[in-house]
């Protein structure tokens, strides 16, 4: 790894001065003006009929109507599914369309697993940085619910054959090639195409090697649902939540549970491992559906439409990890992205005010704490003197994440930085700086992407 | 929609036999539309007081075909009656009689309009009688008027004359489609501000208003009236009704903010969201109101406070913001909701008659403290309105109660929302502390 950074022995002089990124100055800034998401349910439950175009419309629905955007000519919106149907080749065209925006206005989708939603914030971002666009809006949807189904292998090359069959002779003879396995239909899963293990089972691992304790995930699990249930009580998402299908709150939110609850629940990946299975229902997200959006802005757009300016996009940083050959674990790619990122803005972890660290698993994000305390990891893995350092807790996912509110894959970027730029907005100037955010979300084939934001 | 039961009486078979059978025959009210023509024909200008003329005058410059005197059998749009200069009931005989000869000539849905002085200042038991006298006439009349007929009063206080702004405010309400469900009704003007609005049809252009409750029905319809009316949008409710919010705000091309009204900052967030993104704030409606009915000796105090708590100790908390606010001084509007439940009481409704019988007590002990800022605060009390709510009533009580007035059916949202535009404009600046019924003249309570 050619990285080399600065070390976590502390922030040099400028660092705690310069607010942005080294081409500040170069670009204009491109800010965080709002969100809206639908609450998020539990697969199979109060959106089991709605696709991903019908929430993504709905979270679309409710910004426009927050921030009175109707018949309004965005510069570009973009968006995404992990869980699409072929036919929604134009999901979110297609939810413009659908939208009260004016239908002059360009989208695109995206793809990047569960980092689907903050890159579509970091693309789009980029673009007002330059000067491409004014107005942007990000954002993600999934479906677990109503995913999509394939035909088997078999079936599908049969079907295609039999389409380019030219005579009644050639159509029987493909058809005789059909076999009774070839009708089942092939669902999706969260296995990884390349070790076949499902996400779940790669944390496991990780888990495992991280040495991280039941007692911690569970810990972690019930602070998020009480953090999250308090959100919800203080009214914090007014403003950044629009009702849907007579959801107000996210369902799998348990306000009530306690870490004896959570305790009592037996492991459900890692079983093989023996005592070192940890990973139970309460610490590990469920399927969730949902949709979100953000919009984003120029500060001369955001000023003449008579708009908020929440926070300030400042960087972004993807990662990935050959977690094929076990050199790391399937979700630790932002344990590489986050050194990156602060090395390149002359932070260090200490100048960090508030961690939105995705709950992917419980053990994801302990494994990641992990790996930055751990010298040796800081040593040879991040070429730094030592470890990376550690966090106070208590400016970790403040206001609940992933584990209490549920993870609709897409849709979870759009979700923390709509948060964290309400709670940095919020939490105003530290130490006679703007208050400054990091999101971190780990993805599917060992991705991972990062994030800062800063209040305005 | 019209209840299915007017529709059927309205044409046809249904029409023949409703009248043999002497059964109820509601027709389909004329509502304002815009484009659509003030009044459906002529309008006679009874009266022969210098006001009257000066009255013909004007309804001749909003190129109205204008009457002095009745033509026999010739169907007429409606009757403006002149009384603005009665010192003793036996005046009344002269322009009453003249006028009853043609009330046989009104044409479906057309219109009685009184204007008289409010008996409050006048000179002497005699001249007081005849003003309070008509009163009475007025609310008979309007008993006696059918198909889709109205009558109702403008009553000038002392210093007001018939070409005062909020007189010809109020003319032009009570003619048009717009007080389709006003019926037997008398308003008071009393000064004489406001000003009328440079496009009749855009009457509220240029204005902010907030409405609150707006998710749906009656404060949706607000929502859709001002709009229409020419007013940019704030529209408010509990984030529990926020799909719904939103749908109206993108309707209306406004702003949403999901706001539970009885939370302390309520006011001030309301007056933050409407200049912080629109720049001023002009108008406020509160229309959020919730039912919580139980017989009063059944009452708890969960049902007791939340209805106290939503309908007018939010609606007080809110109004000592906007009273305390520099943004709030430009002519400012207010208007309830109130309910005939507030005047007339209703089973079952301690509580919620309590708190809207309140929302007409605070209106007309805030509109003195808006009065130096040339500002108003009015109230409307909606009868039996065709909403989600009253669907739900069983069914031979909803029969009865949507029958039990003149105009023999229950009213629209969007007949409330029509009263609450006008009391929100500035043509109806010269009226406050006010409290309009949109009942239909039902026949419960005053």
């Amino acid at each position: 790894m050619s990285f080399t950074g600065q070390s976590a022995t502390g922030p040099d002089e400028s660092s705690t001065t310069r607010s942005s990124t080294p081409a500040a100055g170069l670009v204009r800034k491109a800010v965080v003006v709002g969100g809206n998401r639908i609450p998020f349910a539990r697969t199979g439950g109060a959106y089991t009929r709605s696709s991903n175009q019908d929430m993504l419309t709905a979270a679309l629905d409710g910004l426009i109507a927050r921030f009175g955007l109707q018949d309004e000519r965005i510069g570009e919106v973009a968006a995404g599914a992990v869980l699409k149907h072929s036919r929604d080749f134009n999901l979110t065209r297609e939810a413009v369309l659908g939208s009260a925006l004016s239908a002059e206005t360009p989208a695109y989708d995206l793809q990047q697993a569960c980092a689907t939603g903050l890159e579509t914030v970091l693309g789009l971002a980029n673009k007002i940085k330059l000067g491409q666009i004014d107005s942007a809006i990000a954002g993600g949807v999934d479906s677990a619910s109503d995913a999509p189904i394939a035909v088997s292998e078999g079936l599908r090359e049969v079907l295609l054959d039999l389409n380019r069959a030219k005579s009644l002779p050639q159509r029987l003879q493909v058809l005789s090639r059909l076999r009774p396995k070839d009708l089942a239909p092939d669902a999706p899963n969260t296995g990884e195409p390349r070790t076949g293990l499902s996400m779940g089972e790669h944390q496991a691992l990780t888990t495992a090697q991280w040495k991280i304790a039941r007692e911690a995930q569970d810990e972690l699990a019930y602070n998020s649902h009480r953090n999250l249930a308090a959100a919800y009580d203080a009214g914090f998402f007014d403003d950044l939540l629009t009702p849907y299908r007579g959801l107000n709150r996210d369902s799998n939110l348990r306000p009530d549970t306690t870490l004896e609850k959570l305790a009592t629940l037996k492991p459900v990946f890692g079983k093989n491992l023996g005592a070192e299975a940890t990973m139970t229902a309460g610490n590990s997200t469920p399927l969730t559906d949902g949709a979100s959006t953000v919009l984003l802005a120029s500060e001369e757009w955001a000023d003449a439409h008579e708009l908020p300016k929440l926070a300030a996009v400042v960087d972004g940083e993807a990662a990935a990890v050959d977690f094929v050959h076990g050199k790391d674990g399937l979700l630790m790619a932002p344990a590489f992205a986050v050194p990156r990122l602060l090395a390149r803005n002359g932070l260090t972890l200490d100048d960090i005010d508030l961690f939105e660290i995705h709950e992917a698993f419980a053990g994801t994000v302990l494994s990641t704490l992990a790996a930055w305390e751990d010298e040796e990891f800081g040593r040879t893995r991040l070429g730094l003197d030592g470890a990376l350092g550690s966090i106070d807790r208590s400016k970790l996912n403040i206001n609940g994440s992933s584990l209490a509110s549920g993870h609709p894959f897409a849709a979870t970027g759009g979700r923390i930085v709509a948060s964290l730029a309400k709670m940095l907005h919020e939490k105003g100037q530290v130490d006679g700086r703007p208050a400054r955010g990091l999101i971190s979300i780990c993805a599917a084939g060992g991705q991972g992407v990062v994030a800062i934001l800063e209040a305005l | 929609m019209t209840d299915k039961y007017t529709q059927f009486v309205s044409r046809g078979i249904g029409k023949d036999v409703a009248r043999k059978l002497g059964l109820p025959q509601p027709v389909v009210l004329r509502r304002y539309q815009p484009g659509q023509s003030l009044v459906p024909g002529p309008i006679l200008v009874q009266g022969s007081s210098g006001g009257a003329d000066e009255l013909a005058a004007t309804l001749l410059s909003w190129d109205l075909d204008v009457r002095r005197h009745a033509v026999p059998r010739e169907k007429l749009g409606a009757i403006v009656l002149v009384l603005d200069e009665l010192d003793r009931p036996e005046d009344l005989e002269k322009p009453v009689l003249s006028a009853a000869s043609s009330v046989r000539d009104l044409a479906p849905n057309g219109r009685v309009v009184t204007l008289s002085r409010t008996p409050a200042s006048a000179q002497g038991p005699a001249a007081a009688a005849a003003r309070q006298g008509v009163d009475g006439l007025l609310r008979s009349l309007a008993k006696e008027l059918r198909a889709g007929a109205t009558a109702n009063g403008i009553v000038l206080a002392e210093g007001v004359t018939t070409a005062s702004p909020s007189a010809l405010g109020a003319l032009r309400f009570f003619l048009s489609g717009r007080s389709a469900f006003v019926d037997g009704q008398l308003l008071t003007v009393a000064t004489g501000e406001g000003q009328l609005p440079a496009d009749p049809e855009k009457p509220l252009a240029g204005k902010v208003a907030v409405v609150t409750g707006a998710a749906r029905g009656i404060g949706a319809a607000i929502a859709r009236t001002l709009h229409r009316d020419g007013a940019t949008l704030v529209v408010v409710d509990i984030p529990a009704a926020g799909d719904h919010l939103a749908a109206v705000a993108n309707e209306v091309r406004g702003t949403a903010l999901q706001l539970d009204i009885s939370r302390e900052d309520a006011g001030q967030r309301i007056i933050d969201h409407a200049v912080g993104r629109h720049g001023r704030l002009d108008i406020v409606i509160h229309n959020a109101g919730i039912t919580r009915d139980k017989l009063l000796a059944n009452m708890d105090q969960g049902r007791w406070n939340s209805v106290i708590a939503v309908n007018i100790a939010a609606q007080l908390r809110i109004n000592e913001a906007l009273l305390a606010s520099e943004h709030f001084r430009n002519a400012p509007r207010i208007v309830s909701v109130a309910s005939t439940s507030g005047i007339a009481g209703n089973r079952g409704q301690t509580n919620y008659a309590a708190s809207k019988g309140g929302v007409m007590g605070m209106v007309r002990a805030t509109a003195p403290l808006l009065a130096e800022r040339h500002g108003s605060i009015n109230a409307v009390a909606p009868g039996f309105i065709e909403t989600e709510m009253t669907a739900r009533i069983p069914f031979a009580t909803r029969e009865i109660a949507r029958r039990l007035n003149s105009l023999q059916q229950g009213g629209q949202p969007g007949d409330v929302a029509e009263a609450i535009a006008f009391l929100a404009s500035d043509a109806a600046g010269g009226i406050t502390g006010e409290v309009l019924r949109v009942c239909g003249q039902n026949m419960v309570g005053a």
